[in-house]
């Protein structure tokens, strides 16, 4: 008993002060791909090397040439920095909270108008620029009123790993642990989907689980939060879809936010649970367009 | 090749005793040798190398290859621990009759193997003691993923009907507890039948492959650059162990060897990889039976430890690092110091935590004779890494196969014979001081130069092996080339695969309560059985 009280005095406070302080990653860590969209001069090489099509080009003839449209999923990324290796227009950035509400705005898509040899002539039109970030630090910043109007000061997580490799569940633990204390926001994981408020969903759905992931989703209570997690999760990541696997949860039931990540740190989790509850309304009523 | 003497008696007392009958004898490795054989051949190896010479059958796999040779292959894969070498076995099955004998009554470890080559290629195995369906579950029609004349996207029904046909204990007070899929914790997902009397179990049956997701299939249609980040996600919490393994079994077939900084850098991140999950399982031993504060400070070390792998490589779980024919990132001076660093505070940190958990007597009640695996069990179910040097199995292949900086450490392999769940914990607690030590003679001895080897387009038809001995145990990725740098068949052996069946023994006589923490000591992965 007395040692127990030694080390844990000893230890002092280790949690982190995120989301009011920035995520305390190393600036060496590779999170989002930035594209120098004006300079990129070539997509076909990233995407050669891409292992999951995250960078992916499509041509068609227009106007007597041809125009092409290039993409870069962020639910399909890896975060492998590949890309970069082979095309100095790539960079990786230490950006961990990549999040968002719709499958749609993961995608950044630009269009060129093509030289003969397949490389860029000009940009006929760039992405739309990323989430600002300030949106990102307002949303962390209402999330203690949130949680206590909306959910009475607690929400509870059911997570489901309808076929995960494991790895989002390591950073998942990661939020229990005393670092990122996901309780102090009275956000706990629950035992059952009945007690749940929302799933965190891992994996590309195979088959020998889809049902089980339906019958979780259907015993989870209404108002009910989907957060599809990792790349996997996302759109079903390196695995697609194949004869095992039906790919991307929302595949399978409506997912409200998703977050990237191979596997997703315990920022960016948090990040994406805090998104989630900004869906609802206070009273426990789930917004149509969060 | 220069064959290892032990193995060129071995070589030599089989062509004396079968003769032609083995119809070829090849050694593409100095502790490698490959048979070919006729069927009738297997059973009588299997007793040599398995009874005579104390081997272990570790793989049992199959491939097509009735394109080019009009048969498919089984092959057995035996490890001659005592004399540090392999020996494959490659069975010709013929496909107008695929059916062969089934080794699992001699070999009990081969017994889900065998059932998974029946239902990936529909190759029967004739005698097998419970034949039932056991990687694809009961509802699935009749395919065979794993033949060549099968699409990997190829749609399938949705899920409906029965998973298995559970056999049932019957009795007065006996009744049947399932659990599962879903568990719950923040776990893999698996089906567990417990049938109980009171409360002590008296018969544990286990259902995988819920998130089996056709990665062997996958790998036969990924450029190999790509198959290393596959590998990367066959489990989570081993990826650079089993991309590693995997890159070993390329290079092996491209004839290269990586300079000898990249052995250093990836023996340091597998060594990483060994202790993060060690420290967490020490603290989630704890938890199971209710002492929290040592699973807190475990996990708080863990985060510590994934920091500073993302320091290292630009990613918590040391994704990314892996290449073929060496590491993609170097550690530079600062870094090295980091991890230095790392090294001297785990020392105290770790030496705390065990304190912790010594000083319990509550924690070493609730472990000690609980859920043992006896030596003999242990060796008839094959079971490996840390799970069977808790039960007195003495290999490690780091040790006995020693790879990229393994040979240039001192080290010593922690084994036990109590097989209880106490010294499960007590095979980490020693393993992670064996790290920690191992580290600090890499850094010391960190040699200079490149990263990796050009490794280039790799020849087709060639087979290798690659292995590693990950913190669970030992990873096998036997690999078979095609052409335009491909492969035609990527057989991965996770540990965990050979050890569930050991958790419905260990569990006999033991309370349901004590489920849960004997489950973590072992703490094996859904993910790499199932794939």
């Amino acid at each position: 008993m007395f040692e127990t009280l030694r080390q844990s005095l000893k230890t002092g406070v280790v949690t982190t002060t995120y989301p009011a302080t920035p995520p305390e990653v190393s600036s060496r860590t590779r999170g989002r791909p930035e594209i120098d969209w004006t300079h990129w001069l070539d997509s076909r090489p990233a995407a050669a090397v891409c292992p999951t099509g995250a960078i992916a080009a499509h041509d068609e003839p227009d106007e007597g040439g041809m125009n092409r449209s290039a993409t870069l999923d962020l639910a399909k990324c890896v975060f492998c920095g590949s890309c970069a290796d082979v095309d100095p227009a790539i960079r990786m950035t230490p950006q961990c909270e990549l999040s968002a509400r719709s499958r749609d705005s993961l995608r950044h898509t630009a269009r060129y108008r093509l030289n003969d040899d397949g490389t860029h002539q000009r940009l006929l039109e760039a992405p739309p620029p990323a989430a600002s970030a300030e949106w990102i630090a307002a949303a962390g910043r209402q999330l203690e009123t949130r949680i206590q109007s909306v959910l009475g000061r607690s929400l509870h997580i059911r997570h489901v790993d309808a076929g995960s490799c494991n790895g989002c569940e390591v950073e998942i633990h990661g939020l229990n642990s005393p670092v990122y204390d996901i309780e102090r926001f009275g956000i706990h994981f629950v035992a059952s989907p009945r007690h749940a408020d929302m799933l965190l969903v891992t994996g590309p759905v195979t088959r020998n689980m889809e049902l089980a992931l339906k019958k979780t989703y259907a015993a989870t209570p209404d108002p009910r939060l989907v957060v599809a997690v990792g790349a996997c999760g996302c759109s079903g990541g390196i695995f697609g879809v194949n004869y095992a696997t039906r790919g991307a949860v929302d595949a399978v039931i409506p997912v409200d936010v998703y977050i990237p990540g191979c596997p997703p740190n315990p920022h960016a989790l948090l990040h994406g649970i805090l998104l989630a509850i900004g869906r609802l309304e206070a009273g426990g009523a789930k917004k149509e367009n969060g | 090749m220069n064959l290892l003497p032990a193995l060129r008696s071995l070589r030599d007392e089989l062509a004396q005793r079968f003769g032609p009958q083995l119809e070829c004898v090849d050694a593409p490795q100095s502790n490698e040798l490959h048979l070919h054989v006729k069927p009738d051949l297997a059973a009588a190896l299997c007793s040599t190398f398995y009874k005579k010479h104390h081997g272990r059958l570790a793989g049992v796999f199959a491939e097509d290859a009735r394109a080019e040779h009009q048969v498919f292959f089984v092959y057995h894969l035996y490890v001659l621990d005592s004399i540090h070498a392999f020996v494959l076995v490659r069975v010709a099955v013929a496909a107008e009759r695929p059916e062969l004998l089934s080794l699992t009554h001699a070999v009990p470890a081969a017994n889900w193997q065998e059932r998974e080559i029946q239902d990936l290629f529909g190759i029967k195995l004739i005698g097998h003691p419970n034949p039932r369906r056991c990687a694809l579950h009961d509802d699935w029609p009749e395919v065979y993923p794993l033949r060549k004349d099968f699409d990997l996207r190829s749609v399938l029904p949705a899920f409906e009907g029965q998973r298995h046909n559970f056999l049932k204990v019957e009795g007065d007070g006996v009744f049947q507890v399932p659990v599962g899929p879903v568990h719950a914790g923040i776990i893999e997902p698996g089906h567990f039948l417990f049938s109980v009397a009171g409360e002590p179990v008296l018969y544990l049956q286990l259902r995988m492959f819920y998130v089996h997701k056709g990665i062997e299939k996958l790998f036969e249609s990924l450029p190999i650059t790509h198959c290393v980040r596959l590998a990367e996600s066959i489990s989570g919490d081993s990826g650079f162990a089993h991309a590693t393994a995997f890159c070993h079994a390329i290079e092996r077939v491209a004839g290269v060897v990586p300079p000898p900084r990249a052995r250093a850098l990836r023996t340091m991140c597998l060594e990483l990889e060994r202790l993060y999950n060690h420290i967490a399982d020490l603290g989630a031993i704890c938890t199971d039976v209710a002492f929290v504060t040592a699973h807190m400070h475990a996990m708080r070390i863990k985060e510590r430890i994934l920091r500073v792998n993302e320091e290292l490589t630009g990613n918590r779980l040391l994704r990314g690092m892996a290449c073929l024919g060496g590491v993609r990132f170097d550690f530079d001076a600062a870094q090295l110091r980091v991890l230095a660093e790392l090294v001297a505070e785990l020392e105290i940190q770790c030496t705390d935590l065990v304190a912790l958990i010594r000083g319990n007597s509550g924690l070493r009640d609730r472990l000690e004779t609980t859920g043992v695996l006896t030596p003999k069990i242990a060796r008839d179910l094959g079971v490996v890494g840390l799970v069977g040097r808790a039960s007195g199995f003495d290999h490690d292949l780091r040790r006995d196969f020693p790879d990229d900086f393994y040979d240039e450490v001192q080290f010593s392999v922690p084994v036990f014979s109590e097989g209880d769940v106490q010294h499960r914990m007590v095979v980490r607690r020693e393993e992670i001081f064996q790290s920690l030590g191992i580290l600090r003679q890499v850094l010391a001895k960190l040699p200079q130069g490149p990263l990796a080897v050009e490794v280039g387009e790799v020849p087709p038809d060639r087979v290798a092996l690659g292995y590693v001995e990950g913190w669970r145990g030992e990873i096998f990725h036997w690999v078979h080339t095609a052409p335009g740098n491909r492969l035609a068949r990527c057989k991965i052996k996770d540990p965990s695969l050979q050890n569930w069946p050991a958790l419905s023994e260990a569990i006999l006589d033991n309370i349901i309560p004590d489920f849960p923490v004997l489950n973590k000591s072992f703490n094996l992965s859904y993910s790499g059985t199932d794939r």
